[in-house]
């Protein structure tokens, strides 16, 4: 009887539900408001209020084409910021540590798989082959890594208060810095994207009375990114060493109680979050370059943290999704109003504004306190 | 004073002492834990109660004495280790895990006896799911015997103080303990709500043979439940007996009741 329920999906909401709609009333409400400016005649044409509140919409609607090709950028960049912020998510959710070094771990293992191909390539290993040896290297890396910072630094510092920790990982930042630099150097490295199988060029789309760009590498950027958090997603919520996982953020003393391992749960998220650096050094990298500069990226992650809550894998997403393509939005039709280029901040303004309402994040757990 | 019940001695403290700086928690502690008993650790406030179950389960270890668990002398043990070994147990300020369902606190008790690698988990199917529903089903049956079943899917975090323990319990009996060890389960409970935990202590002693170690501050519980007693105070042993015989022990009345000096 019970292992029947096991299966059917839960009767009640679910949680994130009504954040969303509440959030969606708000935007219908600024939208209806807006309409009745500009059709009260408050707003004329021509004027701030006018440029706005009315013309980029006006834009919007008359160049669709537009909008679409600004949507799919934001929502590609959306995904990868969620994929971060995923990293970040859950080293917090099994530790309670607000890992620093999760930028520079991106870098780290992007430096390590061009810089292991690199070393391939000198022994006369190239192509494909080549390419994917050197991306087990890098896993083989990233798990020494995870065994490290479990050794080395949490495991010394275990019931520290957690901002001790946070510094550790500033420690940890310079010292994968310091390592990084002295073994690849300081120059930037151009990602084996093709060498990899990932697809390169652009796919036009004729649509919309105009022509939508798809870079292939973005295509493929959301694909597997959205692979890699679905897996994840899965592996939280359904496993048993998710299950275990949740357990030890929630009670360290409860945990070990029953038989959990701290170091294990350790060693396994650091190196899932090694796994995930990993994975978007591969994607930022083959959009950009492999540089140390691609570290400042992984702050952008903070708003999206923000915004989806520091314990929540849905939240990463939709506050990932909700930062990439506000951005670009943002850039495109309002950026031009004030001279240009407020893509690299208006990410935290949209967060301050989230923060006042709702500081627990959209989707973050609910603060359940009983009195 | 100690009284030898006939049985198996699961298990055996010996001259156990406890210390935190110069602050003596327990001093030269002996007792032993019979196989299939209900055992009472109780004591005034500051007795070492807690910290002689914490040193039982390996959250502390003790400078001086030795623990012996199923006839092996046990190294220092940390706790998740003495849980593999077949030790669980429940808290005196419940520690459960909040943002969690009832059936996932309880789950979560089953961690040890899944084995299946998580590969097989992730995707949901062939040996793994089997071993899920074996388990969900274990668990099912521990929520219809603490009788719980309302609040199957209800984060712990938002239920009332006594079901958070009877989860708590749940959570330990998934384990299927040989040793299970209870801090004050029955703290902060209106009657009704003792009664029924005492009930299920019971029961658990009975239907499935657990041997229970109990830490409880009600004497008319103790002496209900209990098979035989241990009385600390001080961090010392003042008596070891059936209820009957530490009733009334001098010694005990008048560390309950204070002495005129």
């Amino acid at each position: 009887m019970s292992t029947a329920e096991a299966a059917s999906p839960a009767a009640a909401l679910p949680g994130w539900v009504m954040p969303v709609a509440k959030t969606l009333a708000v935007i219908a409400g600024i939208a209806a408001l807006i309409f009745a400016l500009v059709a009260s005649g408050i707003a004329p044409k021509g004027s701030w209020a006018h440029k706005i509140l009315a013309a980029p919409f006006i834009e919007m609607r008359e160049m669709p084409d537009l909008l679409v090709q600004t949507l799919w950028e934001g929502a590609v960049a959306g995904i990868l910021y969620a994929l971060i912020a995923l990293g970040f998510v859950l080293i917090f959710k099994a530790s309670g540590v607000f890992n620093f070094a999760q930028g520079i771990m991106v870098v780290f293992a992007g430096l390590t798989l061009v810089g292991t191909y690199e070393l391939l390539g000198r022994v006369g290993l190239t192509g494909m082959p080549a390419a994917y040896l050197a991306l087990l290297v890098t896993l083989g890396v990233m798990a020494l890594l995870a065994v490290s910072v479990e050794r080395f630094v949490l495991r010394p510092l275990v019931n520290q208060p957690d901002i001790i920790l946070f510094m550790a990982t500033f420690g940890l930042t310079y010292l994968l810095i310091g390592i990084g630099e002295s073994i690849f150097g300081g120059n930037p490295k151009v990602m084996i994207t093709s060498q990899l199988g990932l697809p390169r060029g652009a796919i036009d789309l004729n649509i919309l009375g105009g022509r939508v760009t798809l870079q292939k590498i973005d295509i493929a950027a959301a694909v597997i990114a959205t692979l890699m958090i679905i897996a994840l997603a899965i592996f939280f919520q359904k496993t048993r060493i998710g299950r275990a996982l949740r357990a030890v953020a929630d009670s360290h003393k409860a945990a070990l109680s029953v038989g959990i391992s701290l170091n294990q749960i350790w060693m396994i998220v650091w190196f899932a979050a090694g796994v995930v650096a990993l994975v978007t050094g591969i994607m930022w990298g083959a959009r950009s370059d492999v540089s140390f500069g691609l570290q400042t990226i992984a702050l952008k992650a903070l708003p999206v943290l923000i915004l989806g809550g520091f314990t929540s894998v849905p939240g990463a997403i939709i506050g990932g999704l909700i930062i990439g393509i506000g951005e670009k939005i943002g850039e495109f039709y309002w950026g031009p109003l004030l001279g240009g280029a407020i893509e690299s901040w208006l990410a935290y303004v949209i967060a301050l504004g989230f923060l006042v309402f709702r500081p627990q994040g959209l989707f973050g757990d609910k603060i359940i306190e009983r009195i | 004073m100690s009284t030898a019940l006939p049985g198996e001695t699961l298990l055996a403290v010996e001259n156990v002492s406890l210390r935190f700086g110069g602050v003596r928690a327990i001093s030269d502690v002996s007792f032993d834990v019979v196989k299939g008993e209900i055992r009472a650790i109780i004591g005034p406030n500051g007795a070492g109660k807690t910290s002689m179950l914490n040193c039982i389960n390996g959250f502390y270890h003790p400078q001086e004495g030795a623990i012996t668990f199923k006839g092996v002398k046990r190294p220092k043990v940390k706790p998740h280790e003495a849980a593999v070994g077949g030790i669980a147990r429940t808290f005196q300020n419940v520690a459960l895990f909040k943002g969690m369902t009832t059936l996932d606190n309880i789950m979560v008790g089953r961690t040890l006896k899944m084995h299946r690698s998580f590969f097989w988990h992730l995707f949901r199917n062939g040996p793994a799911m089997t071993e899920e529903i074996e388990h969900r089903r274990k668990v099912e049956q521990i929520i219809d015997f603490l009788e719980i079943e309302h609040i199957r899917k209800t984060p712990v975090g938002k239920l009332p103080y006594g079901l958070q323990k009877r989860v708590e319990l749940g959570r330990a009996l998934a384990m299927e303990p040989d040793l299970l060890l209870l801090d004050e389960p029955m703290a902060g409970m209106n009657l009704e709500e003792k009664e029924d935990m005492c009930r299920f202590i019971l029961d658990v002693n009975n239907t499935y043979g657990t041997t229970i170690a109990l830490i409880e501050h009600d004497m008319g519980v103790v002496m209900d439940l209990s098979d035989r007693v241990v009385v600390l105070e001080y961090g010392r042993k003042i008596a070891d007996g059936t209820p009957d015989a530490v009733k009334k022990d001098q010694t005990v009345i008048d560390a309950y009741l204070g002495v005129a000096h």
